[in-house]
């Protein structure tokens, strides 16, 4: 149940790497779509958080191109409704996200992102 | 029986069964709700928007149906595979992950508007295995510095945990100084055993107490006195001799002192339902009337 909200926070904890861990690039994903309730205030509230360039590339791994490239200034509904979609509507289920610096492998089994790390990856 | 978190490591501790017993027992639901309510309390967040917080140790996600239902988006950390398979049963809507918080967390800065923990920090306190890295304050500091940075500025994060001594507190709330935390430990019904909680509230840069132009950060009050379902020893003795006295009637007899009333009989049958017990009779007009003499 990862859905892209989270993923666009989620970066590499591994040890020593500190540059370059952001966005851990999606591989073998299975999508799920869920309805979730739309909630206007909340996506506005967010969007400054949000790694737009990182959002729209892995909503296209997730095969959705909804999203316009650059972050629009105006915020209309249709806009918010697509946001609302690709950010809490789309879950992964299965795949491996894959730091694009330290090629550390994230298994997602069942819906749920294994985080852990071996004992000489902690620092 | 000895503490739960010097038995095993979490995630072998809460396996399938202890899982299941964990989420299944009511009075554990209870004692978890009223203190996700409290640290969603404490935590202070502007009721204008709805927040993004984070669940630290989400378990089975019995606090998160909380966070569910007072309209917050989450995400849930767990170290225990069981817990968490047992959590997309009950199907909440956050985000799950299966995480070592004392390995720290893999957040973009500034991500969460909030975070809540409830009975997490004691298992950070003991070390799973001999390596270094297992060391519980080399745990702690991984934690909390991680946390302070995907917290975004300002924000606060409530954490309830149980210490099993002072010396505990000291060095969680001395961790989390260092990591750039401000705040401190609220303790609630500090005057009794079995009611007595202890939150850990830290807040990132002014935690938003009375406005962002205020630097000083007052730590909220605890609640005070013994707790709503605890009796308080030694009191109540006394009091039950006085009104039992009182009880005696006219001619100095005492009148019997379980009064089995209308009331109490429907009282004792909403507990059996409650508890999940079969053929309970249903209540009607003639629940706790009296026969007719029948002679």
């Amino acid at each position: 149940m990862v859905r892209l909200i989270t993923h666009n926070i989620l970066a590499c904890h591994v040890k020593g790497c500190t540059s370059n861990n952001f966005p851990l690039q999606l591989q073998g994903v299975q999508i799920e779509l869920r309805e979730a309730e739309f909630n206007p205030e909340f996506l506005k509230t967010f969007l400054p958080k949000i790694e737009w360039k990182a959002l729209v590339d892995t909503a296209k791994e997730a095969r959705d191109t909804s999203l316009p490239l650059e972050q629009p200034e105006m915020l209309d509904d249709e806009f918010l409704k697509n946001l609302h979609h690709v950010l809490l509507e789309i879950h992964i289920e299965e795949g491996t996200m894959i730091c694009p610096n330290c090629k550390h492998n994230y298994p997602i089994s069942n819906g749920i992102p294994n985080m852990l790390l071996a004992e000489h990856e902690v620092g | 029986m000895s503490r739960p978190e010097l038995q095993a490591p979490a995630e072998f501790y809460y396996g399938d069964t202890e899982a299941k017993k964990y989420t299944q027992n009511t009075r554990n639901q209870q004692i978890q709700a009223s203190m996700t309510y409290r640290a969603l309390e404490l935590l202070n967040l502007p009721t204008s928007s709805p927040a993004f917080l984070l669940d630290i140790g989400c378990g089975s996600g019995l606090s998160g149906e909380i966070l569910d239902d007072e309209g917050y988006i989450w995400t849930g950390l767990d170290i225990a595979p069981s817990m968490l398979e047992v959590a997309l049963e009950r199907e909440v809507d956050g985000d799950l992950f299966l995480q070592d918080i004392g390995q720290g967390l893999g957040f973009r800065p500034g991500s969460f508007d909030g975070a809540i923990s409830i009975s997490v920090l004691q298992w950070l306190l003991t070390a799973p295995t001999s390596h270094h890295t297992s060391s519980p304050p080399f745990r702690l500091k991984k934690f909390f510095t991680s946390l302070h940075s995907a917290l975004k500025n300002p924000s606060r994060a409530v954490l309830q945990f149980y210490p099993s001594d002072d010396d505990q507190i000291q060095l969680v709330t001395g961790i989390a100084r260092q990591a750039g935390f401000g705040g401190g430990v609220v303790v609630d019904y500090p005057n009794s055993n079995k009611a007595r909680k202890v939150f850990l509230c830290l807040f990132v840069g002014g935690g938003m107490s009375g406005g962002p132009s205020s630097d000083s950060q007052q730590v909220p009050q605890g609640l005070q006195g013994d707790g709503d379902e605890l009796e308080e020893e030694g009191k109540v003795k006394f009091e039950k001799r006085r009104v039992s006295t009182r009880d005696r009637n006219a001619n100095g007899k005492r009148k019997s002192q379980k009064v089995i009333d209308r009331d109490w009989i429907l009282k004792k049958k909403e507990l059996y339902r409650k508890r999940g017990k079969e053929s309970v009779p249903r209540d009607s007009k003639f629940t706790g009337r009296k026969r007719k003499p029948t002679f």
